[in-house]
């Protein structure tokens, strides 16, 4: 299409949206109200994507050393952990700070307090808490400190006991729970998205057959398809970017009133994540807009174009 | 210039629009079409604009078979032709001046041309002091003026007028019919379709009766006859 052509559909495509007021203003409301259904999805998806990551980040698995184990191959272990690339991080603690972390957490035990005393050497061992990068591989790094693999046949002979086998359960149902979750709430909202995306196309549609008597008056004239389709595909675009920027203004205050009164609820704070993901925000509430916008008018268009 | 062989239109088995019509409009020509309501006037309007498909026959505007034309050309057979309506058909949102304008456009002419030859025209319809006024802010005599406008603007032709005084006093259907006249002097050919017993015999031009699907008369000195 020449720029002359252009230029026209865009002009008329302004021209139609200002003068269609209380259609113009019905549709402009019906998007806003999609595009803050996707918003809130959005937000939706990090509460619970902060949420799940958190309890994931809970689950661990602890190597208990020997009393006396080497502290070489103590750390030798260590540095091989932290290069297996299952492994997020390796936290060694010493023999000495597992003890005076046991009577931190002990102190209003005398008894206990007292019979470690008795003892006199340190009874505990050291210890290594390994994080996964995901939940999933802790069963592989738990196999492969038992021994599965035969480099680790020396160094097997300090360790005294790996927690995931008594864990395991918890571990997998946790996991299990927290990946249903996001995939209920995929669909839930999915589901929301879906409804608020007809509701506006109907919406449109319905802005559309106001004019389905212009449309047949300008093929009468001679007027070619994509001269008729373009004018109403361009007020779609401004009704989406229109309703994005009432979406982006609205949701300040929306989620203010979250980031105040909710931020422990849902572990996360909803203004600044909504401040600090804008321009991700912005990105994403645009082109829904704009794409739910001229699909609409195009589909819509079409039915009178095709008569 | 038109030409139609033998066409048949079938909407109801039992009464067809139009049965077996034969007829032929030669360029520069004045040819009322005639007849009651529901006679097929404007089915015929229709074949010619490629709105309808006939059942059987044929439709030639100039050497171009109507009903032949891929459906992407049909916007070029009509901005060969004018077309004036009843119920005026304007496009509501937009100005008289862009009514006018906007068959322009569509046709391709630059803002130019545009802006030197639309108000020429609205003058010439005598609706200067209108140009921007919407259609709902103008007079049924108005509205049908600034049909014929947009019908002329892009010098066609051929103009079709559908039955373009049904919606107008007898004061503002002369005047509608003086500026089809002027402009058939001017050499355009013009198609009217009418039940107006008064505009056909001021005519005073070629009147071709239909009824029931058929031509029942073609006469060459314009009388109303049913």
């Amino acid at each position: 299409m020449s720029w002359i052509g252009t230029k026209r559909i865009i002009k008329s495509g302004k021209t139609n949206f200002k003068r269609s007021g209380a259609v113009s203003l019905a549709s402009i409301l019906v998007m806003t109200v999609t595009l803050l259904v996707i918003s809130f999805m959005i937000f939706f998806q990090a509460v619970l994507n902060f949420s799940l990551s958190q309890i994931k980040d809970k689950v661990d698995i602890t190597v208990y050393f020997n009393v006396g184990a080497s502290e070489n191959k103590v750390m030798e272990l260590k540095s091989y952990l932290e290069n297996l690339p299952e492994v997020s991080s390796a936290t060694y603690l010493s023999a000495d700070e597992v003890l005076a972390r046991f009577q931190t957490k002990h102190s209003d035990d005398y008894l206990t307090i007292q019979a470690i005393k008795e003892v006199g050497d340190n009874p505990l061992g050291a210890q290594i808490n390994i994080k996964a990068k995901d939940a999933s591989k802790y069963e592989s790094i738990a196999k492969f400190l038992e021994g599965d693999s035969d480099l680790m046949k020396v160094e097997t002979a300090v360790i005294d006991k790996i927690n995931y086998h008594q864990n395991k359960v918890i571990i997998d149902r946790l996991l299990t729970i927290a990946d249903q979750s996001q995939k209920l709430g995929f669909l839930v909202t999915l589901f929301l998205v879906i409804i608020s995306i007809l509701i506006t196309f109907n919406t449109i549609r319905l802005a559309i057959y106001i004019s389905k008597e212009e449309i047949g008056v300008m093929r009468l004239v001679g007027a070619e398809n994509k001269y008729i389709r373009g004018p109403f595909m361009v007020t779609g675009a401004i009704y989406g970017i229109v309703s994005s920027a009432i979406t982006l203004v609205l949701l300040f205050p929306v989620t203010a009133w979250f980031g105040k009164n909710m931020a422990d609820f849902l572990n996360v704070n909803l203004f600044s994540y909504y401040v600090s993901n804008w321009f991700q925000v912005l990105g994403i509430i645009l082109c829904s807009g704009v794409i739910l916008g001229v699909i609409s008018s195009f589909l819509a268009v079409r039915r009178y174009l095709n008569k | 210039m038109i030409y139609l062989e033998n066409v048949s239109k079938v909407y109801s088995a039992n009464s067809p629009a139009l049965d077996s019509v034969n007829l032929t409009i030669s360029a520069g020509e004045f040819v009322s079409l005639v007849g009651h309501s529901g006679a097929g006037k404007t089915t015929i309007v229709k074949l010619i604009l490629a709105e309808e498909k006939p059942t059987s026959g044929l439709v030639f505007f100039e050497s171009l078979d109507v009903h032949k034309i891929k459906s992407r050309d049909i916007p070029k057979l009509r901005r060969r032709i004018g077309v004036v309506f009843q119920d005026f058909r304007l496009l509501e949102k937009k100005t008289a001046y862009e009514n006018v304008a906007f068959a322009m456009e569509v046709a391709g002419k630059t803002e130019e041309e545009i802006a030197s030859e639309v108000p020429h025209v609205l003058d010439l319809v005598d609706l200067s002091h209108r140009i921007f006024n919407f259609p709902h802010q103008l007079s049924g005599g108005e509205k049908q003026r600034l049909a014929i406008a947009r019908a002329i603007i892009n010098q066609p032709e051929l103009i079709i007028a559908d039955e373009p005084t049904g919606n107008l006093d007898p004061i503002n259907a002369q005047e509608v019919v003086r500026i089809l006249k002027k402009i058939n002097d001017l050499g355009t050919t013009i198609l009217l379709t009418t039940h107006n017993k008064d505009v056909i015999d001021s005519i005073g031009k070629r009147v071709v009766t239909i009824d029931k699907g058929k031509i029942i008369r073609d006469n060459k000195d314009g009388k109303y006859v049913l």
